[in-house]
């Protein structure tokens, strides 16, 4: 078996991992990314698709700046996206809403919007609040207990499955190598770089970074990180094909470009659990009608759970290694609201060897800090 | 295009309506397979583009061959038998 040498591997063929090695190859780096087989959990694959904004980062305000600024570069990743891959992700950015279904729900919500986007991170224009006729102007199926919505400019989505599609042919395209059915148990540090055993024999490589998802819990240890995660699950609906329902998205319901209906967003703690339930999936289609009554005139085609990445506090985690400076861990649950600052500024930062200041907030300092 | 039975059929046949169209298929096969057994490949418009679509998958699991059932709405057509008296129309056409 030949030695297989790169300037970075990525442990993890995931939104996260993708983005990160789509950033590299850009940079003219050899990159490989090993990755699971068809049983990885994989959360790319239940992710509901949202480029969103407006709700993030409320009680942690570098995580609102990392979200606007992603949002603000997504168009970028997609047009590059599209021209390298000749796939396109569905990125669209007509903005997005949050229905309100009572008159105090709405005047939280505008506080709420005040807060995130008036106050101490101030965005001129990014929102306004959307009483019932102007919503229903934007929305015309809107049902009777809707009173209105909080409306962000910065708000958007993309086809979560063409993305990662994208990613992985661009990635190839530009002559990464990908390593699949590699079931990377652990990174071994060598005096200079890394070595991992792969389906294809042991690789060596000068930087590693750890994409692995829920993974990356199990992986950091072995190059000097801790990386504390635990899965939570979230379940989605997904309807027959319909016409045009739904112009832009909210966070509880979306219309793919190709016709479908997603309903989704539970947040349960069921371990490892990736299944269905019946009650969690009544409950958030019940929200769901009450918000666009069309849809009980839809068949209900699939439904699926599917397990986020959760850092303790809910926060992206991006580190680097004390020990082996050569050694980063990417550990995110919005992989494609984020995926623009991982193609870009992440890339970046492992191709320098070093994380900019700005992003110093999502080390894991931030939990050791709460937890003291 | 038409599709040919790999066997003659021997069946009875049951007659059933699509678009308009009258149909006579053996009994028990699917609504989709008597489609196709017919010429007719494409049986819904994509709500999206406008563009037309027919049975892929034959097993209930693409939705590409939806119709409409009258009296039942949306239906996959690869998942319903022909039955006689049957009133079928493309479904997504405007």
């Amino acid at each position: 078996m030949t030695d297989l040498r790169y300037d970075v591997l990525v442990i993890g063929g995931g939104l996260i991992g993708t983005a990160v090695a789509f950033g590299l190859l850009n940079k003219h780096l050899k990159v490989a990314v090993a990755d699971q087989g068809d049983t990885a959990h994989r959360a790319a694959r239940g992710n509901f698709g949202l480029v969103w904004v407006q709700s993030k980062g409320s009680t942690f305000r570098p995580y609102a700046a990392l979200t606007r600024r992603s949002a603000e570069t997504w168009p970028r990743l997609a047009a590059e996206l599209r021209e390298v891959s000749g796939i396109d992700p569905g990125f669209q950015q007509a903005g997005g809403v949050t229905f309100c279904h009572s008159e105090s729900e709405f005047a939280q919500r505008a506080d709420f919007m005040r807060h995130q986007f008036d106050a101490d991170l101030p965005y001129p224009d990014a929102y306004r609040m959307l009483g019932r006729e102007e919503l229903a102007r934007l929305v015309p199926g809107i049902g009777p207990k809707v009173v209105g919505a909080s409306y962000c400019k910065l708000d958007g989505c993309a086809n979560s499955l063409r993305l990662l599609r994208a990613l992985h042919t661009a990635c190839q395209k530009l002559g990464g190598r990908y390593l699949p059915n590699s079931n990377v148990k652990a990174v071994r540090p060598l005096a200079s770089g890394f070595t991992i055993e792969s389906a294809s024999g042991p690789v060596f490589a000068e930087r590693v970074v750890l994409a692995a998802g829920l993974g990356n819990a199990a992986l950091a240890p072995s190059v000097g990180l801790e990386t504390p995660l635990k899965p939570v699950r979230g379940q989605i609906l997904v309807t027959e094909k319909t016409g045009a329902l739904l112009p832009v998205p909210s966070h509880l319901i979306r219309q793919m470009d190709e016709g479908t209906i997603i309903i989704g967003d539970s947040q349960e703690d069921v371990g490892f659990d990736d299944g269905t339930e019946l009650g969690v999936l009544g409950t958030i289609s019940a929200r769901a009608l009450d918000s666009l009554p069309a849809l009980a005139q839809l068949r209900v085609v699939r439904a699926w759970g599917a397990l986020r990445v959760m850092s303790p506090d809910g926060f992206p985690l991006y580190q680097q290694s004390v020990r082996h400076r050569g050694a980063f861990a990417f550990s995110v649950h919005s992989g494609v609201t984020l995926a623009a600052i991982h193609a870009y500024q992440l890339a970046d930062a492992v191709a320098l060897g070093a994380l900019p200041e700005s992003l110093a907030p999502f080390s894991e300092e931030r939990l050791a800090l709460q937890a003291a | 295009m038409r599709f040919r039975p790999l066997e003659p059929a021997e069946r009875d046949t049951v007659e059933f309506e699509f678009d308009g169209q009258r149909i006579r298929a053996p009994q028990g096969i699917s609504v989709a397979a008597a489609l196709l057994r017919n010429g007719n490949v494409a049986c819904r418009m994509t709500p999206a583009g406008n563009a037309p679509r027919g049975p892929h998958c034959m097993m209930g699991v693409c939705f590409e061959c939806v119709v409409e059932v009258e009296g039942l709405g949306a239906r996959q057509a690869c998942m319903l038998q022909v039955a006689p008296g049957l009133r079928l129309r493309s479904a997504g056409k405007t």
